[in-house]
């Protein structure tokens, strides 16, 4: 782990990037990442995340800037900006299940090539998927998810870049954590090490790439 | 009586103590200011919260601390946080006792449309079609009717959320049970005749002998 400064942690982030993003409606979403992403005007994005929060806010900034290509979420509900955008066909918007969109990433950091789930059958979800039989139960095959880069928002990281969650900040943190092939993880709080507990580190050191140095 | 108050009190009902329980956004919130005093219900947010609480008083809320709406709330003691992974689990893994959502239609087999009407009103299912697909018991808390339209009808026109039907539907004027494929009219709000239901119903219902008020 290398602790990086805001502006080259985002500099490193190509136009045409595929990033997962933690936050549910913007809570554990790391604003300061998001808005010097605005700022270098980076385009072209395709982004995994539970939703697209609302205008002004987490992922809505991006949205908002047209910043983005593609997006894989569970939930638009809350963004006008983001559903006139689908409308218009200037966004792509993939909708998954919210249980199915965390266990697709959750599969992708685990080395897992998919999950089998009942959740979509028998319902547009399931276009253009496989039907898969185990013991008698009919599941779907949901492929694994991965991205270029997990952008984490911690509530404690030490110098070391183990992280923990604040309450319900902690939602798709962790998972995506494990999914990117570079993880950039921003904190409330930078302590030195040993201050979190090993029993209360939740991502590990090794995960984590860079740690953003607060202001 | 105004019908959310009627819809969340029948509902309340259906608690016991210990139980795990998922209410969606809308009337089925509503529930939870219904548990009887001193019974110990476990709320789940599925943002990753069990023991949601109510809206915190002025100055006490916590940005880190929301409901899936995203909106603050508080946690009760014996409260724990989790993961969305963990928050699913729990939801499809057989552990979530009742989840009480809202609905756009249900149809005569019990099948429920929620999450999208198609060109108009794009939400996105966020975690609808889980919860629909594996709490042990599914309780739809909806108006009869929308705008003079009938929403429990003979087949679902939206797209559906879950193959697999729900338990319940209760409405400001009746309870109906949607068990081995039929639509049962269990009970009716107070004052209300059994064909006022079936008027405002475009499902066909089964009418038992005797049709029980509901006890509010």
């Amino acid at each position: 782990m290398r602790t990086i400064a805001l502006e080259r942690s985002v500099a490193m982030i190509p136009d045409g990037a595929c990033l997962m993003i933690g936050g549910f409606m913007s809570v554990g979403t790391p604003e300061r990442v998001i808005d010097e992403m605005v700022r270098q005007n980076k385009r072209d994005l395709t982004v995994i995340a539970n939703d697209t929060a609302m205008p002004g806010k987490g992922i809505g900034k991006l949205v908002q800037a047209k910043l983005v290509r593609k997006i894989i979420v569970s939930h638009i509900g809350l963004n006008p900006e983001t559903q006139r955008q689908m409308m218009t066909d200037e966004l792509e918007v993939e909708l998954v299940p919210q249980g199915t969109l965390v266990e697709r990433i959750r599969a992708g950091g685990h080395g897992l090539g998919g999950i089998l789930t009942q959740t979509g059958i028998g319902t547009p979800v399931e276009t253009g998927k496989q039907r898969i039989e185990v013991n008698g139960k009919t599941y779907l095959l949901e492929i694994a998810l991965r991205a270029d880069f997990a952008l984490v928002q911690a509530f404690i990281a030490d110098y070391l870049g183990n992280l923990s969650y604040a309450l319900t900040a902690r939602n798709f943190n962790p998972i995506i954590a494990m999914a990117a092939d570079t993880v950039i993880a921003s904190a409330d709080n930078i302590v030195p090490v040993g201050v979190i507990s090993p029993d209360h580190v939740v991502t590990p050191a090794p995960v984590v790439d860079y740690v953003v140095a607060n202001a | 009586m105004n019908p959310q108050t009627i819809i969340a009190r029948r509902i309340a009902r259906e608690l016991s103590s210990g139980m795990l329980v998922n209410l969606g956004i809308g009337i089925p919130t509503l529930v939870a200011n219904h548990v009887p005093s001193g019974m110990q219900v476990f709320f789940q947010s599925e943002n990753g919260l069990i023991g949601t609480g109510s809206v915190p008083e002025d100055g006490m809320a916590h940005p880190m601390l929301t409901d899936a709406a995203g909106q603050p709330v508080t946690a009760l003691p014996g409260a724990s946080t989790f993961d969305s992974a963990m928050s699913f689990g729990l939801i499809r893994g057989g552990h979530l006792d009742l989840t009480v959502l809202g609905g756009l239609q249900v149809d005569q087999a019990g099948q429920l449309a929620n999450w999208v009407i198609p060109n108009k009103m794009v939400p996105g299912m966020g975690g609808a079609m889980d919860l629909v697909s594996g709490a042990k018991r599914v309780i739809v808390a909806m108006q009869h009717t929308a705008k003079g339209s009938a929403k429990i009808v003979k087949k679902c026109t939206l797209p559906i959320t879950s193959t697999r039907p729900v338990d319940w539907v209760v409405t400001e004027l009746a309870v109906i049970s949607f068990r081995d494929g039929r639509a049962t009219l269990l009970e009716t709000a107070p004052g209300v005749p059994v064909a006022q239901v079936v008027a405002a119903t475009e499902a066909d219902l089964v009418i038992p002998d005797h049709v029980p008020e509901m006890v509010q």
